[in-house]
């Protein structure tokens, strides 16, 4: 025998169900409470840096987009800080909250954030990451939360240099991750859970 | 705003037991068929994309989020069922509690209805119990909150599937890879082995960590009763050696 580890176990995930939205969102499904929903802006005031909207959809397997999704995003500031107790580099945008979370269009999934373009953040050895933000998709069906990144189309050289990008074994599939750019100057960035234009999750 | 994070300093998020945790495709679990990856994930150690995470203070709290039985009930009345307390810590895989972390839960009302428009279940609503509560965890980890024990309900599935009684959580910690969403259940409920989302559950051992034992010495005489549930988050390494250039 050895001495034991001791560590604890993760707790395991169960799937967030087809009412994620009354716990989560409680006012979007008519439930008035707490003076509104969490999420739902990303801006307490005017922001720095270049403001943009992000639209998508979840497919599943069959191409038929989720109803019963929640979609959350994660990000830094235009200048590259997260507006976190554990940011150590600076002060990020004090009117940035960073984070924010979308159940998704009652009728069609649509999911939608008002955000701002994200500086690039450092990779753990240094070099510079491409402009990214986190996402994060819950839904029922969905046993354990699927985390994607957001890179940006219109980013083509920083995103040949990127750390995480250019070591993808399939090429081919980098397109799932990035948003492009719409004739009206939003960004799309549709979510596949399975099928060829599967999207990249990450394990991270 | 505090800063949650003491000495020794941190390194990235240990990685997700994937063998511990369930798998994307579970096919008992119908809709899992179609909603699952099926390519292999990639796998990176966390930037500070994941290292870092939004914060809540404990003044977005109103007086009764964490009470289910109030929160949504007219002046002078209560939900209707089994009053309990739930409580328990967040705590990380290295055993310590985890400070300003919110926890959001929802569920259904005693009879296993939830007030939601796509909810086709007969029994009854109740008037006075909207389903979701919120808190924040205090500086040892610790939080509680007060509600109905929710009842079973059947699902479309199988002919005849019914989850058990449970309360539906999310929880954020100090860094978005601990983000996480799952079930807590309760201690003898018959259903729990015969229910197909607990099914992807891999071991009796998981099952068990999603379970929350009876526990009478939080119970409230004449009161209420109290189920203890600790959820555990990733942990960080902790290292003085972190192998990172100056700064970072
Ligand atoms: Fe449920």
């Amino acid at each position: 025998m050895v001495q034991k580890l001791d560590y604890l176990h993760e707790s395991p995930s169960q799937t967030a169900g087809p009412y994620v939205h009354i716990g989560c969102t409680p006012n979007f499904t008519g439930i008035g409470i707490y003076g509104g929903d969490l999420g739902t802006s990303m801006k307490t005031g005017p922001v720095k840096g270049l403001e943009i909207i992000i639209r998508g959809t979840v497919f599943d397997g069959t191409g038929t987009p989720l109803r019963d999704a929640m979609v959350e995003i994660w990000q830094p500031d235009a200048a590259g800080l997260f507006p976190s107790a554990n940011e150590t580099r600076g002060a990020a945008d004090p009117n940035f909250v960073g984070w924010g979370r979308s159940p998704g269009d009652m009728n069609t999934g649509e999911f939608i954030f008002d955000t701002v373009k994200p500086g690039a953040v450092p990779f753990p050895d240094g070099r510079m990451q491409a402009p990214h933000i986190t996402a994060w998709i819950v839904a029922r069906g969905i046993n354990t939360g699927l985390h994607t990144r957001i890179y940006f189309e219109d980013e083509p050289e920083a995103n040949a240099a990127d750390p995480i990008l250019s070591r993808i074994e399939h090429q081919n599939r980098i397109p799932t991750l990035l948003a492009s750019k719409q004739p009206d100057g939003s960004y799309r960035f549709d979510v596949h859970l399975q099928g060829p234009n599967e999207t990249i999750f990450f394990d991270m | 705003m505090s800063i949650l994070n003491g000495p020794p300093k941190s390194g990235g998020f240990i990685p997700r037991d994937r063998v511990w945790q369930p798998d994307a495709l579970t096919p008992p679990y119908k809709t899992s068929v179609k909603r699952s990856p099926q390519a292999a994930l990639l796998s990176f150690p966390t930037t500070l994309s994941e290292e870092t995470s939004p914060v809540f203070g404990h003044s977005i709290l109103g007086d009764l989020d964490n009470d289910l039985i109030l929160n949504y009930a007219k002046s002078g009345e209560s939900a209707i069922g089994p009053r309990i307390i739930v409580h328990g810590r967040v705590l990380d895989e290295n055993g310590r509690g985890v400070p300003g972390a919110l926890l959001e839960f929802w569920q259904a009302n005693a009879g296993g209805r939830y007030r939601h428009k796509k909810e086709s279940y007969q029994a009854a609503l109740d008037p006075n119990f909207g389903g979701c509560g919120r808190t924040i965890t205090a500086e040892d980890g610790s939080y509680e909150f007060r509600t109905i024990q929710p009842g079973p309900y059947p699902w479309p599935n199988g002919m005849n599937d019914w989850r058990p009684a449970h309360i539906h959580f999310s929880i954020f910690g100090h860094g978005f890879a601990q983000r996480l969403i799952t079930q807590m259940y309760f201690e003898g409920d018959p259903h729990i082995k015969l229910c197909p989302i607990v099914g992807i559950l891999k071991t009796q051992e998981a099952i068990d960590a999603l379970t929350a034992p009876l526990d009478m010495n939080r119970t409230v005489p004449m009161d209420s009763r109290a189920f203890k549930f600790d959820i555990v988050l990733r942990g960080q390494r902790q290292t003085y050696f972190e192998n990172r250039k100056e700064g970072l």
